[in-house]
């Protein structure tokens, strides 16, 4: 059972090819499913991999689901390299949607340039309060975030469908749990015609640069790698823990908050109890998969936006659930933490005589 | 008025059944070392398997159990051999057996939606089931609730007097000393983390077969998760885990019986109260950090590579 | 009549890791009834050669013979069978348990827990061992846990008993206590592998020795015969360096003042400290001695900042700082180098250069919470150069680092920050003779430029070669600091054996 043993260096090597590993991985596996499913893997791949790439109204799609991902794994990765497990992205992006989608509804018919910049500063402050109490029981009562922001994301799906089924359902909507479409004046310009692509990509660009420059420049981005790789180092050198709970938990309450005004001013249009196809977790993947890195989650970002695209497409063409895009994700998650295992070790050599 | 809280007591033991199994599993993962965020997967696991178990042979719950247990000690191996076997990061791993046993019992279960199973008739214990207000509440039910009373037993005693026990709390205070006196102790965190994959599985299986029965996607609906906050307010000891699952099953049978007790919240909202609850017992627990530290496994979800 | 088989004959042992050769053709004999010492320094790979014994660790080449047979010792449990105990040099104890239930973890028979509480009772007796078999095992001290140990061993009645550094955590008194200890059992046949580098014990308790340098033995010797200079020279090849402590002329002024420091323990299973004063002057030296355990942790905590304190406790340079962090601390001139260099002195995983920043931050590395990398860099560099730092560059991680090498980054990163107070915990623990000869003289250099310097150390032997005082901390206590010509190694020893809070079963009966 003992099949690693330490490198004396960590493998940058490793570190790198890691994520591309878990990758081929994941499509030996997912052969594997088809061939068990009595589908020919190849025509299989073709539709779940290469097919949603054939049209630009393909692209255009991968954009508008690698946005969010992007956007919510930007500030996840802060919080993962400080060891801050916020696993409640989800929940934030509900809040978030809530509030921007509040002023809308509230401002319904309202057509004033200030609409779209008072949405999103709302869903900000939304996903970051969603984020913030989270920050307060660790802080306060050190319970701990995992559990606390995933229990929230429950609370927050509920928030929700109370507010869908009772103050904000639409008048008109024959008593579905949903709001109001919105308005012109609050949903993101189109950026080309023909596609659902929007002008909110703009904020997640913003956000990845902001990021990256943070991540490589900044004191405060040192702290909180340190103070995720040696608690006792950070206590040692003076740097504060609790700014880091609040930093982190906050910031990436903020970006899932921003990415669910995007949903719901962009693509979605509305309330509704579908806002996210599970964003929130799937950022967990792409923020790991990124390296933590500002440009890997990106790229990251569009792989996984591919994977749900793919799910889509295997539903129509294969008759598939789209259950398998849950599967697809599970199985590059646990790729990836077993590919990652081989940057700090290697295999075991086998031991003399036995 | 006791008339009316007899329903909801007995309500509450059944409701708390699940939480029972999987939250003894988990503790006994846990006391090892091993925090498996997995059980909302390995549970929905065990449910899709234990009904579909059920459903095609037609001996419902008595197969479906088993099967169930099966299954979520199968689906566990997959997070045992990455967290401990490649000793990666056990929060990631366990939420990796969440996504991807979500997945799973999805995929699977798109055929058995339309299905649904007969369930498991009450049994009232002779005697027992007489005794006033405690009989109805305690003894009037399915065989698998007497099964989570045995369980607890079981665990409690294993945990409390054998060597057995001694040894699995051994493994979670100091895995570098159980290595140095010749303790296999990554085997040993396999078999605990087997057993906490079986009794998720019975967990799901109970929900599907028993508790519901029917499949429904995502039925566990936080099920597993609350499991795990259970057992950070039970500080590791059965006893405790017992009382908070009850608490639990209370809170969420409440909702069905808001109504009759006068309660007017929209229903959405009560449906969020088990959640809320979790989170008010989490803040309510940790605040005490002496005591969580007396209790706490002091290896808990640090990777040992001897 | 034919000589008697040996006990234990290693022949041609070698064991190869990835970066390093542990042990290179090892032979070494052990008579029955004999206290055979493993003489070497730091890494030299006796730790390594008594776990292939023990069967922990499984050589590359040789044998090993037991009572003239060969065996392969697959694992602890059959090392354990065959009659070979092990105290461990770090214990292998479970601390939420009780003694005796350690205990049955490693006895390979029907668990009856009052049962062997009778026989844990009539051992201990036996040998002079008192323990209490019902007390959990984090309420005991340090002596006594390696009773604890020792009494494990001694229930499985052993033919070879193997004790790694045991005397670092027990008082002078202790360790002649122990030693009877282990004489009555060499009396009684069983043979005794004891592992040390300190020279006089050996001379004092061991009948022959093997000596190992760099995974090689170096010589072997009968330890009465020799002398402390010759041992060292086999030891580590050349004479024992020798540390040189000029006068201080500057001028004098308390620098570091704790007046009435009393605290709890965040920690259920620490040391609470009562009402500790000590005043440290511009540069001199003071001493802490006394074992781990009896607040060391929590006493450099609430000094460096780590945990903070009543304001008016702890003072440097005149100015209450007993309220601040540690980060405010080092502002006002403050450093520390804690005992754990790897995960509190360094990041383990980040380069030398990232390691700088930690603590150098403050000398203009960054602006507008930028960082300025390359002042990092060069400030790594210049410390590697300055400290004789050998490592592959600034870039090398630092747990890629020897021990001594890392120790000699982390004190001169902090002593590169110019302070007025330094504060060191076991400036030489786990480092070899020559680094820690170096790191010594490196401290003794720098209180005479005017740092007030307090060193918090086990080693009685280097307090006494560095330290202008010497204090005792004993069971969250601290003695009044005595001039080093006014004490002696005997009477330290014996406030840190008086003050102890080591409860024998007799005075301190509390069932948990």
């Amino acid at each position: 059972m003992h099949i690693l043993e330490p490198r004396a260096q960590p493998s940058q090597l490793m570190r790198w090819t890691a994520p591309l590993i878990a990758i081929l991985a994941t499509l030996t596996a997912g052969s594997f499913l088809f061939w068990l499913l009595d589908k020919s893997p190849l025509e299989s791949f073709h539709v779940f991999f290469v097919e949603p790439l054939t049209t630009s109204y393909g692209w255009s799609e991968l954009l508008i689901k690698a946005s969010p991902l992007i956007l919510i794994a930007q500030g996840l990765a802060i919080g993962f390299k400080a060891r801050i497990y916020n696993i409640g992205a989800e929940g934030q992006l509900i809040i978030g949607a809530l509030f921007g989608g509040g002023i809308a509804i509230h401002f319904d018919g309202v057509d004033a340039t200030w609409l779209i910049p008072a949405m999103v500063v709302a869903g900000a402050l939304g996903g970051a309060l969603w984020g913030a109490l989270p920050a307060l029981l660790k802080t306060r009562f050190n319970a701990e975030e995992t559990l606390t922001t995933l229990m929230l994301t429950y609370v927050a799906g509920f928030i929700m469908a109370y507010m869908v089924n009772g103050p904000w359902r639409d008048p008109e909507g024959m008593n579905f749990p949903q709001s109001i479409m919105f308005g012109d004046g609050a949903l993101f310009g189109i950026l080309f015609d023909g596609s659902r692509v929007n002008t909110s990509i703009f904020i997640t660009l913003a956000v990845v640069l902001a990021f990256w420059l943070f991540n490589a420049r900044s004191f405060l981005a040192y702290q909180i790698e340190v103070g995720g790789q040696a608690p006792a180092a950070s206590r040692y050198a003076g740097f504060s823990a609790k700014q880091t709970v609040w930093f982190s938990l906050v910031m990436s309450g903020l970006t899932a908050g921003l990415a669910g005004v995007g949903e719901v001013a962009g693509p979605v249009g509305q309330l509704n109890l579908n806002i996210s196809p599970g964003y929130g977790f799937a950022a967990i993947i792409v923020a790991y998969l990124g390296r933590l890195h500002a440009l890997g989650i990106v790229l990251a970002g569009f792989l996984m936006a591919l994977i749900y695209l793919g799910g889509e497409a295997a539903q129509v063409s294969l008759q598939l659930p789209a259950a398998i895009t849950g599967i697809f994700q599970g199985m590059l998650l646990f790729f990836l933490l077993g590919a990652d295992a081989f940057i700090d070790n290697k295999l075991r050599r086998p031991a003399f005589g036995s | 008025m006791i008339d009316h809280l007899i329903p909801i007591l007995a309500g509450a033991i059944a409701a708390a059944t699940p939480l029972i199994f999987a939250g003894l599993g988990e503790l006994v993962s846990e006391r090892t070392g091993v925090i498996n965020l997995g059980v909302e997967g390995m549970m929905l696991t065990g449910a899709i398997a234990g009904f579909a178990a059920a459903a095609t042979t037609g001996y419902g719950a008595a197969i479906g159990l088993p099967a169930g247990a099966l299954a979520g000690a199968a689906i566990a191996m997959v997070f045992a051999f990455f967290a401990l076997s490649l000793a990666a990061n056990q929060a990631a791993c366990g939420l990796a057996l969440t996504i991807f046993g979500i997945g799973l019992s999805a995929f699977i279960g798109q055929h058995y939606v339309s299905y649904s199973l007969p369930g498991l008739q009450p049994v009232a214990i002779p005697l027992l089931a007489d005794i006033p207000v405690l009989g109805p509440i305690l003894f009037k039910h399915d065989m698998v609730v007497y099964l989570s009373f045995i369980a607890f037993a079981l665990v409690a005693w294993t945990l409390a007097k054998t060597r057995l026990g001694l040894l699995l709390k051994a493994v979670g205070e100091s895995p570098e000393a159980a290595h140095a006196i010749g303790y296999p102790v990554l085997g040993i965190r396999y078999g605990a983390v087997a057993f906490g994959g079986a009794m998720a599985g019975i967990a799901g299986a109970y929900l599907s077969t028993v508790y519901t029965p029917l499949w429904v996607q995502n039925m566990s609906a936080g099920r597993g998760w609350i499991a795990v906050a259970l057992v950070v307010f039970a500080t590791w000891k059965p006893a405790r885990l017992m009382l908070g699952a009850y608490l639990f099953g209370g809170v969420t049978i409440l909702q069905f019986h808001a109504q009759g007790l006068g309660i007017e919240l929209p229903v959405q909202l009560l449906a969020a109260l088990p959640y809320v609850a979790t989170v008010v017992v989490l803040v309510l627990i940790s605040r005490d950090r002496k005591l969580l530290q007396l209790n706490l496994p002091a290896s808990l979800g640090k990777p040992f590579l001897p | 009549m034919s000589p008697p088989d040996p006990r234990l004959q290693l022949l041609n042992i070698t064991k190869r890791y990835p970066s390093v050769v542990a042990n290179s053709d090892v032979s070494l004999t052990v008579m029955p009834g004999e206290i055979h010492a493993i003489l070497g320094e730091n890494g030299a790979g006796k730790s390594t050669l008594m776990k292939i014994i023990y069967g922990a660790v499984k050589a590359d080449e040789g044998e090993v013979m037991w009572n003239g047979r060969q065996v392969a010792v697959a694992n602890p449990a059959q090392a354990r069978k065959l009659g070979i105990g092990m105290v461990f040099q770090h214990f292998s104890l479970f601390e939420t348990l009780t003694v005796v239930e350690n205990i049955a973890l490693v006895l390979d028979e029907p668990f009856d827990l009052a049962a062997l509480a009778k026989r844990v009772t009539e051992v201990s007796e036996r040998y002079g061992l008192p323990l209490d078999p019902f007390r959990l095992v984090h309420s005991l001290s340090v002596g006594e846990r390696q009773r604890v140990e020792i009494v494990r061993c001694l229930l499985q009645d052993p033919k070879l008993l193997i004790l790694d550094e045991p005397t670092s955590v027990l008082t002078p008194q202790a360790v002649l206590k122990l030693f009877e200890t282990l004489r009555q059992l060499s009396a009684e046949g069983v043979s005794i592998l004891y592992i040390s580098h300190k020279l006089h014990e050996i001379q004092a308790l061991c009948d022959s020795a093997t000596i190992m340098r760099g995974g090689k033995v170096t010589g072997n010797a009968i330890p009465k015969d020799e002398t402390p200079a010759s041992l060292a020279r086999l030891m580590i090849g050349r004479e024992l360096p020798v540390c040189e402590a000029p006068l201080y002329t500057g001028d004098s002024r308390p620098v570091l003042e704790i007046a009435g420091l009393s605290q709890v323990s965040d920690d259920p299973f620490g040391t609470t400290l009562h009402d500790i004063s000590l005043t440290v002057q511009a540069g001199e030296i003071v001493g802490i001695a006394g074992i781990s355990g009896n607040g060391q942790a929590e006493l450099l905590a609430a000094l460096s900042g780590e945990s903070t304190t009543a304001r008016e406790t702890v003072r440097l340079d005149g100015e209450a700082i007993g309220h601040l962090d540690a980060g405010r601390r080092r502002d006002r001139g403050l450093v520390f180098v804690p005992e754990e260099r790897l995960g509190r002195g360094a990041v383990p995983a980040l380069p030398l250069s990232r390691n700088a920043l930690l603590t150098a931050h403050r000398q203009g590395m960054k602006r507008w919470g930028l960082v300025d990398y390359a002042k990092a860099r060069a400030f790594a560099e210049q410390c590697i150069a300055r400290f004789d730092v050998r490592c592959g560059g600034a870039g090398s991680a630092a747990r890629s680092l020897s021990g001594g090498n890392l120790q000699k980054f982390i004190v001169g990163r902090e002593i590169m920050l110019a302070p007025k107070l330094m504060i060191v915990a076991q400036p030489t623990w786990g480092v070899d003779v020559g680094a820690a000869a170096f790191l010594r003289q490196t401290l003794l250099d720098l209180s005479r430029t005017g740092v007030a310097i307090l060193v918090v150390s086990e080693e009685l032997e280097e307090l006494f070669e560095i330290s202008d005082r010497i204090a005792v901390l004993a069971a969250g206590r601290l003695s009044e600091a005595k001039p080093k010509a006014d004490t002696d190694a005997e009477s330290i020893g014996l406030q840190m054996s008086g003050l102890s809070n080591e409860k024998t079963p007799e005075s301190g009966h509390a069932h948990p």
